[in-house]
């Protein structure tokens, strides 16, 4: 049971980190960004080259990835989405789909990443110990650990930074925000770059459990739930809307029929919705027209 | 040498000239008013002050230095604040953090000191405090100060924007309609406040108001615009009493 719990929650911290990315891109643009899983992926590679190709310590590759995905994330909002700055959100959506495409056409593309799947070490290894009746996954704890971690880092940033106020300013009334003097534009651009750092980082969390290959970016349609289920556009809310997912999905693969894990995120957020629509942290105010 | 003027400022869109070679220029200290009926342009001026709008002809000169060709972001840290004729506030967070956030431009401490919340930020935090609690004070906003601005009487609402634009210490700062939505009560205390901004706080005030009980109570200046040019200037008695304003708000007597 407790054994359960853990796995779950290992689980849930990437799902919650991901439809993080999903979260605060929208909540700044109002667009939702349908490559964040693929940037996980690219992410994943990057760490995968620093650590397997140059032999960088762990720590080292968690902050080249980060670094490295942020500014692929600023790179793509400024020369693909701010051309389309005004146009409908469909438009945006659709663009972000193609991104995805694209990300994984380039990765089967570059020599030493190609279609392969590898495996990422991490100075974690198999270790296990027992703690009371649980067995203890160095490797879960490593995650959970590290995702709250990160959590509290991003708490303080949008807490007390004047980057993160912007933000969270931008994202709330942007012409408000410009009046304030901020640039609005290039707030924009960070938070794309911090949304792809945070995917970076979801993606070295999640490589020793499926291994890097160019598909692992699927596991978006896993966080997309999540972020639904928290209320889309809430930070808190994807962060639990994520642990939510993890944790169903780990008793529905141990209690349920075969194949019920795979969908039990759906039913989740079906079962949500139908009880409260806007999700469990969502705004109840409709948005004025 | 002049503290903000506007020179032969026009914009199209498409085939409609909605702004047509305007041209004034506001003093150090005065309350400057644009008036004029629907349509003539007025919030337009503001939103090519703003830089919202690349302004088709024209130039800008706040103390001398040129707006046009700046982002919408530098107008503010030149120390140009505005208001919105239908409120533009941060709905989902409370009257504090909406004028804390009116302090942006005055923050210079660094991410990582941010993050580490050093001594440096926590006095800077403090300063930043103490500003703001002045305004709130000055408008007499306490009893909202942790409210959420999304729950808030509208009249109160238009009291937040003018505190938020107040809390950038401006040194110019553009009002568009700020009595719109108000009742008597509220456009009274109103116009107590824009009087105070100017006297006591020193602030160039540039208005666009309706209410002319209002404009003549507190403005110095008055400008009226009709299709997008100007038709008179002057004190408001002389504006009000111009046979060309008459015609533009009544039309012409058959």
């Amino acid at each position: 049971m407790l054994q359960l719990l853990l796995a779950g929650v290992a689980q849930g911290c990437v799902y919650a980190l991901v439809a993080l990315g999903f979260v605060l891109i929208y909540k700044a643009t109002e667009t939702v960004n349908f490559a964040q899983g693929d940037l996980m992926m690219l992410g994943g590679f990057f760490a995968l080259t620093a650590s397997v190709m140059l032999g960088w310590p762990y720590w080292a590759t968690i902050l080249f990835a980060v670094a490295a995905m942020a500014a692929v994330g600023m790179l793509i909002e400024r020369v693909v989405l701010r051309p389309v700055l005004g146009q409908p959100a469909f438009t945006v959506v659709m663009i972000t789909i193609g991104v995805g495409y694209v990300l994984r056409g380039v990765v089967t593309m570059i020599p030493g990443w190609g279609t392969d799947t590898y495996t990422f070490p991490t100075p974690f290894a198999d270790g296990t110990f027992k703690f009371g009746e649980v067995i203890f996954a160095e490797q879960q704890v490593a995650v959970i650990v590290m995702t709250a971690a990160l959590v509290a880092v991003l708490y303080v940033f949008f807490r007390y930074s004047k980057l993160g106020v912007a933000m969270q300013a931008t994202s709330q009334n942007q012409l408000a925000a410009a009046y304030m003097g901020i640039p609005v534009r290039r707030v924009n651009m960070m938070i794309w770059g911090l949304s792809a750092g945070v995917a970076a980082f979801a993606g070295i969390l999640l490589a020793p459990a499926t291994f890097v290959h160019s598909n692992m970016g699927f596991i978006g349609l896993k966080a997309f739930p999540a972020a639904v289920v928290g209320g889309f556009g809430s930070v808190p809310g994807a962060i639990v809307g994520g642990l939510i997912i993890g944790l169903v999905e780990a008793f529905a693969g141990r209690y349920m029929p075969e194949g019920f894990k795979d969908i039990a995120a759906y039913v989740v957020v079906l079962a949500v919705l139908m009880i409260k629509p806007s999700g469990i942290f969502g705004e109840t105010a409709r948005k004025k027209v | 040498m002049s503290f903000f003027q506007v020179k032969d400022l026009g914009i199209r869109f498409g085939g409609v000239v909605a702004v047509d070679r305007v041209s004034f220029e506001v003093k150090r200290g005065e309350c400057y008013t644009i008036i004029g009926p629907n349509g003539a342009g007025k919030t337009t001026i503001f939103n090519l002050i703003g830089l919202l709008y690349p302004a088709t002809s024209g130039k800008i000169f706040f103390q001398d230095k040129e707006l046009t060709g700046l982002s919408p972001h530098q107008v503010a840290d030149l120390g140009i604040a505005r208001t919105f004729q239908n409120i533009e506030l941060f709905e989902h967070a409370t009257v504090l953090q909406n004028l804390l956030i009116g302090r942006h431009r005055h923050r210079r401490t660094a991410l990582w000191q941010e993050l580490l919340f050093t001594p440096a930020v926590r006095r800077a935090e403090l300063a930043q405090r103490e500003a703001v609690e002045k305004v709130i004070d000055f408008l007499d906003l306490a009893k909202y100060r942790d409210s959420l601005v999304a729950g808030l009487p509208y009249g109160v609402r238009k009291v937040v924007e003018l505190g938020r634009a107040l809390a950038t210490e401006p040194r110019l700062l553009l009002l568009d309609e700020p009595s719109s939505g108000l009742n008597p009560e509220e456009t009274d205390d109103m116009a107590f406040w824009i009087e105070d901004i100017k006297r006591q706080l020193g602030v160039t005030v540039l208005m666009v108001e309706h209410d002319m009980n209002l404009v003549s109570r507190v403005s110095d200046r008055v400008l009226a615009l009709n299709m997008g040019t100007v038709i008179a200037e002057g004190t408001p008695a002389e504006v009000q009493a111009n046979p060309a304003v008459i015609e533009a708000y009544l039309g012409k007597a058959a």
